[in-house]
């Protein structure tokens, strides 16, 4: 610690001994460096143990069993891996499990392409950029409820202005336009609101990437002669890259939960067709009170997450060390 | 300055005093809990008279219908304090009872002198006993609800659609009294042009997320030939959920819903059905009859323009009519169960039922419902003796919401997603619920 932390800390020290009781100040004052710093941190430690860690540790052990928070009752057995192997021969979850992978990969391919391609372009400092900076934001700022629920109404197949839209450029009736109806539409209508809505922020983490990058760079480039695509391919996407794979990294992960938007737009269907992962696990654990087997669905697709996210954070350092 | 001192005092005391009336008054105070809708608002109108009589003040948790069962059963499971009193829903009754969040009213209905005897048989068995069909009451039937039909009258009766529908079908075009007329009603009614708008045939009960689709597909099914189970062997649905006559009947929900729907309408439930026929959407409408009262008063649609039918006949002359509605219990985690019995005890009462009619609600109580003038009451009262007479309710099971999560997967993968066929659908719904009686150990 350098000598101005230090004496902040004593400071710091000083105060709060002041502000108790003569016994207990003397404690205070007497108390180590890593004593007050532990004193200042336990309280956020015991709120995540609380929230985080001890839901999970729960939830774990939920998984092992019977239990159905409906049946407060019954007795609860151990059952142990009966839940999980249920799980991974559930044909339901895997179909589940394909929608939602669906989802991310198409969710974060079209924000990815349009988001950099939005910072590439806002990047020029064109005339009015700012302006159009705050426009394109939008979206991002508002809730995800808000969203769902005008979305849901832009693509009402009578009233909708979306359906409007298309019926006035392929000419095919708005009513047969059932953007959240038809089977092969409904999964498209969700990608296309997400990307409406995040595209922004993968933009603006883009953004960020770009303008990180040194102007002396691509000066020397222009000394060489290198064109613009040579520059573009050798500088801007070489450089902005760990930015770009870290919008991925939080866009995925993200998607990987959805719920909100799901549930607003289709509820998961028509059937069970854009019936993502969470939603699977909101009914099994609050619908049909399956505690057990929810909590190991829950865990299942932790570890997932949490592999996965791993294993892109180690290729992110790779490219960031290149 | 003593002046002062004193004004200052005065105003606390006045303060605190205030305060602890207040409390003493809240802590009087009864919650009762339902859904959000027409006949909850009824409710607290007639409750006024409640307090009037007894000084109870009574206090409303509504919740949307769509977060409804979420919300309470969330509270119950908890042993949650908020409901002193709540009407849940019918299928709630068994789990409910065995997991003991209501309180059993069996001596309380003998010391009173309530007799289940005074209310509709069928909202006796639907919202008040389990086990079913023995007397073990754990509510009483508060609100009698069930799935029927509202028409327009008006386009019915107009002269050019009477004569090109008999020329067409052969017979005259009136409320329908078989599925097979509601079908040829709503074909005929489907994208024809009426006063220079678009109008379509029906709207049905689609909804995915909730209940919304098996409370719609069942009133087919049933006057089909679905049966639950054996009669003879309870639990056994290989046959009866899978029979040839229910796949005919899920079949017939398919073809109307394909038919003759609005367009989007893959996600139908009350408000959505209620809506479609406001505003002038749909010849028919399947919903509750709690919608009625509100549809009947309704300036574009209501009055002469509207009239009511019961879910129709099947194919073999069955006629049945999915359950809905709700009866009133005491929650056992209450701390004021003695004044929450009151309530029960006050809402029993005759006048009280009668009262309970004319604002919205739709009284249980024979009393009510079999007095001589009650069919004219309301344009739409027959109709609901009729469709209370037809009435068959889902599973009231502990286990009654993961089976119905699997007939909402199984109903809309076929009926709206169009996947698979209605026998693939039926035997699927054979296995998810025997796997859920097997959970239970009741297989």
């Amino acid at each position: 610690m350098t000598e101005a932390g230090l004496t902040m800390l004593n400071r710091t020290a000083d105060g709060v001994a002041r502000a108790t009781p003569e016994p207990l100040a003397r404690k205070v004052r007497g108390i180590s460096d890593t004593g007050l710093a532990w004193l200042f941190i336990s309280p956020t430690i015991m709120l995540l143990l609380a929230i985080n860690i001890f839901p999970l540790f729960w939830a774990i052990y939920l998984s092992f069993t019977n239990y159905r928070a409906n049946r407060p009752n019954e007795v609860v057995r151990n059952v142990g891996l009966a839940n999980y192997k249920r799980i991974l021969g559930d044909q339901d979850i895997w179909i589940a499990m394909q929608t939602t992978a669906h989802f991310v990969f198409w969710t974060i391919l079209l924000q990815t392409l349009i988001g950099f391609t939005l910072a590439w372009l806002i990047d020029r400092k064109f005339r009015g950029h700012a302006f159009w900076t705050t426009i394109i934001l939008v979206p991002m700022m508002l809730s995800p409820a808000v969203v769902g629920n005008f979305w849901r109404f832009l693509y009402e197949p009578q009233i909708g202005l979306f359906a409007y839209a298309i019926s006035f450029v392929t000419g095919i009736p708005a009513t047969q336009i059932g953007m959240l109806s038809n089977v092969s539409l409904a999964p498209w209508s969700i990608v296309i609101v997400d990307t409406w809505m995040w595209t922004p922020y993968v933009m603006l983490i883009c953004l960020a990437g770009l303008r990180s990058i040194p102007e002396y760079i691509y000066e020397a480039a222009e000394v060489d002669r290198a064109s613009n695509w040579r520059q573009f391919w050798s500088i801007t996407l070489p450089m902005a890259l760990p930015f770009i794979m870290l919008a991925v990294l939080f866009r995925g992960i993200e998607n990987f939960k959805m719920f909100d938007m799901v549930n607003l737009l289709t509820g998961g269907g028509p059937g069970s067709t854009t019936e993502v992962a969470s939603i699977t696990l909101k009914r099994q654990a609050f619908e049909s009170w399956r505690t057990g087997y929810s909590s190991a669905f829950a865990i299942i697709l932790f570890v997932a997450v949490f592999g996965l996210a791993n294993i892109y954070v180690k290729a992110l350092n790779k490219v960031k060390q290149r | 300055m003593k002046s002062t001192l004193k004004l200052t005092l005065g105003l606390t005391s006045a303060m605190f005093a205030s305060t602890a009336v207040s409390n003493v008054a809240q802590a009087e105070d009864l919650t009762l809990c339902w859904a959000a809708w027409d006949p909850a608002n009824a409710l607290v109108e007639l409750s006024k008279d409640f307090t009037k009589e007894t000084g109870i003040g009574m206090k409303f948790e509504f919740v949307p219908w769509t977060n409804y069962a979420d919300r309470f059963l969330n509270e119950l499971n908890s042993k949650g304090k908020l409901c002193d009193l709540i009407i849940g829903d019918s299928q709630w009754i068994g789990g409910s009872a065995e997991n003991g969040h209501y309180v059993k009213l069996n001596d309380f209905f003998d010391k009173e002198k309530i007799s289940m005897d005074d209310f509709v048989p069928a909202t006796v068995v639907g919202y008040s006993e389990w086990p079913k069909n023995s007397p073990n009451y754990w509510a009483l039937p508060a609100m009698g609800d069930v799935v029927g039909w509202t028409y327009r009258k008006d386009w019915f009766s107009k002269p050019e659609l009477q004569k090109e529908f008999k020329e067409k079908y052969g017979w005259d075009l009136a409320a329908p009294t078989s599925f097979d007329q509601l079908k040829q009603i709503a074909e005929f009614f489907q994208k024809r042009e009426i006063d220079g708008k678009t109008v379509y045939g029906a709207s049905i009960y689609t909804e995915r997320g909730s209940e919304g689709i098996t409370m719609g597909a069942m009133d087919g099914l049933y006057s089909f030939g679905f049966k639950y189970e054996n009669p003879e062997k309870p639990y056994e649905m290989d046959g009866f959920v899978n029979s040839e006559k229910s796949v005919k009947g899920l079949e017939f929900y398919k073809a109307l819903y394909d038919c003759c729907t609005p367009p989007g309408a893959s996600n139908s439930y009350m408000g959505e059905g209620v809506d479609a026929f406001k505003s002038g959407q749909v010849a028919m409408h399947m919903n509750f009859a709690f919608t009625w009262p509100g549809l009947q008063k309704d300036e574009n649609v209501g009055g002469d323009k509207i009239g009511y039918f019961a879910n129709p006949k099947g194919p073999d002359g069955d006629q049945f009519a999915q359950l809905g509605g709700q009866g009133i219990s005491v929650v056992s985690y209450s701390d004021k169960q003695e004044a929450a019995l009151k309530y029960i005890k006050w809402f029993a009462n005759k006048d009280v039922q009668a009262k309970w009619w004319s604002l919205g609600g739709f009284s249980c109580l024979n009393a009510v419902v079999k007095d001589p003038g009650f069919p004219a009451s309301q344009p739409y009262a027959q109709t609901f003796l009729d469709s209370m007479a037809i009435v068959k309710d889902f599973w009231a099971e502990p286990s009654y919401a993961p089976l119905l999560q699997a007939s909402q997967k199984r109903f809309h993968d076929y009926v709206v997603a169009g996947q698979g066929s209605a026998k693939d659908a039926l035997d699927g719904l054979v296995k998810d619920w025997t796997e859920v009686f097997q959970d239970d150990g009741k297989m």
